[in-house]
């Protein structure tokens, strides 16, 4: 029933075109486009598997719709960073077993990235309310802030030697 | 999947109006919480009118005598405004802990009032503010004190061709305690069980102002009127206090459901109105 319209968006830095109807998300549709990397959990706002940065801010991209993000820029967990030269949180997330099935991760990260953005010196409360929106149900959380601590302070040195 | 829909995006006010007046859409803001209630089929809609492009929906406003809030200022926007810790203390920290970060980025002050959830977050603290909302239409505006705008659960006194467009209070009398407890299962991302805001004010030791709200305790978000005006002109002592807990307790009409029990509520009611305002008259004393 509902007409049909052309979205043009970044992702990760590229130019993606699709054709999509008013309802579809912008998670169903970036799907649909290979970035399997956003991952689709309760389509409720609940546990942020699907969280991406939508011109920097962090949103779910299951109550987002894709014609809502038309001329806007995404950026996905792989837009962060890569295998080769990983972000400090995706290292962090490596070396303190923060990832465990792996399901959360991506959106756990997207939304950690926008928290060390606004606070580059989270307390451990800061961390829990920061991620507060991201369920994950392997780790018990432990490790997850553990990462999230590490990074930040590879950030903050990063910081003090730039 | 979301069912399907009709969807415009008017870029200015009057062209909302124009859509809401003459398609017969239903507004769609920040949609955290209309997507998920139209997934489950709780919520019906074929045509919507997206607010996400009307310019000048979005803004904070300070001055002397007012601090109003566009309709489509996001949580997010409420948590970065460093003057909302003095003009709305409840308000900033409901917002603060209002659903996930994500949520919040998306999720607007517009929309939490108008889905008339009795477990709306901002909803307690903007009636302790005594906020009046500002609605409008293709034909005109009007103000409405937001304590006369629920009328039943889910249900305000709102048109389908209005549109609620800014929300405004006077800023707190200086030295005065505004605050909003939250009681849910976890302290982010959770519907809330039980929530009270207060806001005293005091002069020369007696209680000037008096506002008691309370949320998920009845059908609609509601203020204890009668509980107030036991505390206003008084020096409030703990037998007044638990006066006025007992009344606001009293105006509470609680449901079971999956979160708590109504008699849990109902306990939780009276006790933690009863220590918000002891907190606000140790605050403002």
């Amino acid at each position: 029933m509902s007409t049909d319209k052309i979205i043009t968006l970044k992702v990760n830095g590229s130019a993606v075109k699709f054709i999509a109807p008013a309802h579809r998300t912008l998670l169903e549709a970036l799907r649909h486009e290979g970035f399997v990397e956003i991952k689709c959990g309760c389509e409720k706002g609940d546990c942020g598997a699907c969280a991406v940065l939508l011109d920097g801010e962090p949103v779910d991209s299951c109550l987002t719709l894709a014609w809502h993000a038309d001329g806007h820029e995404v950026t996905t967990i792989k837009g962060l960073g890569s295998p080769e030269n990983p972000d400090p949180l995706q290292k962090a997330f490596i070396e303190t077993g923060g990832a465990q099935c792996g399901y959360c991760t991506p959106g756990m990260i997207i939304a950690a990235k926008a928290l060390l953005k606004e606070n580059p010196e989270p307390s451990l409360e800061d961390i829990k309310r920061g991620l507060s929106g991201n369920l994950c149900r392997c780790t018990g959380y432990t490790r997850i802030f553990e990462a999230v601590q590490v990074a930040a302070e590879e950030l903050r040195r990063e910081g003090d030697v730039a | 999947m979301l069912p399907p829909f009709e969807l415009s995006q008017p870029q200015t006010l009057p062209e909302a109006l124009r859509a809401l007046a003459e398609d017969g859409g239903q507004p769609l803001a920040g949609g955290t919480n209309l997507f998920p209630d139209l997934r489950s089929g709780r919520e019906k809609g074929d045509q919507f009118v997206s607010l996400a492009l009307v310019e000048g929906l979005r803004y904070i406003k300070h001055t002397e005598q007012r601090i109003t809030l566009g309709s489509g200022t996001t949580m997010s926007d409420i948590v970065h405004d460093p003057k909302m810790e003095t003009a709305a203390p409840a308000l900033a920290a409901a917002a603060k802990i209002f659903a996930g970060t994500m949520v919040r980025t998306a999720a607007t002050i517009g929309g939490n009032v108008c889905c008339g959830s009795p477990s709306a977050d901002t909803v307690p603290p903007l009636l302790t503010l005594a906020a009046d909302v500002t609605l409008s239409s293709a034909s005109g505006e009007r103000t409405v004190p937001l304590d006369e705008f629920y009328t039943d659960y889910k249900k305000t006194v709102m048109k389908p061709d209005e549109l609620l467009t800014s929300v405004s209070w006077a800023p707190p009398a200086p030295g005065s305690a505004h605050l909003f407890y939250k009681l849910a299962r976890r302290k982010g991302d959770a519907i809330t069980v039980t929530g009270v805001s207060v806001m005293i004010a005091a002069d020369a030791g007696k209680c000037t102002t008096a506002r008691v709200a309370l949320g998920s305790v009845a059908p609609t978000v509601f203020r204890a009127h009668e509980a107030e005006d036991l505390l206003v002109g008084q020096a409030l002592t703990p037998d007044l206090i638990e006066q006025a807990a007992k009344a606001a307790a009293h105006q509470c009409s609680p449901i079971d459901d999956i979160r708590a029990t109504a008699d849990y509520r109902l306990q939780t009611a009276h006790a933690l109105t009863r220590r918000l305002i002891t907190q606000a008259w140790k605050q403002v004393a």
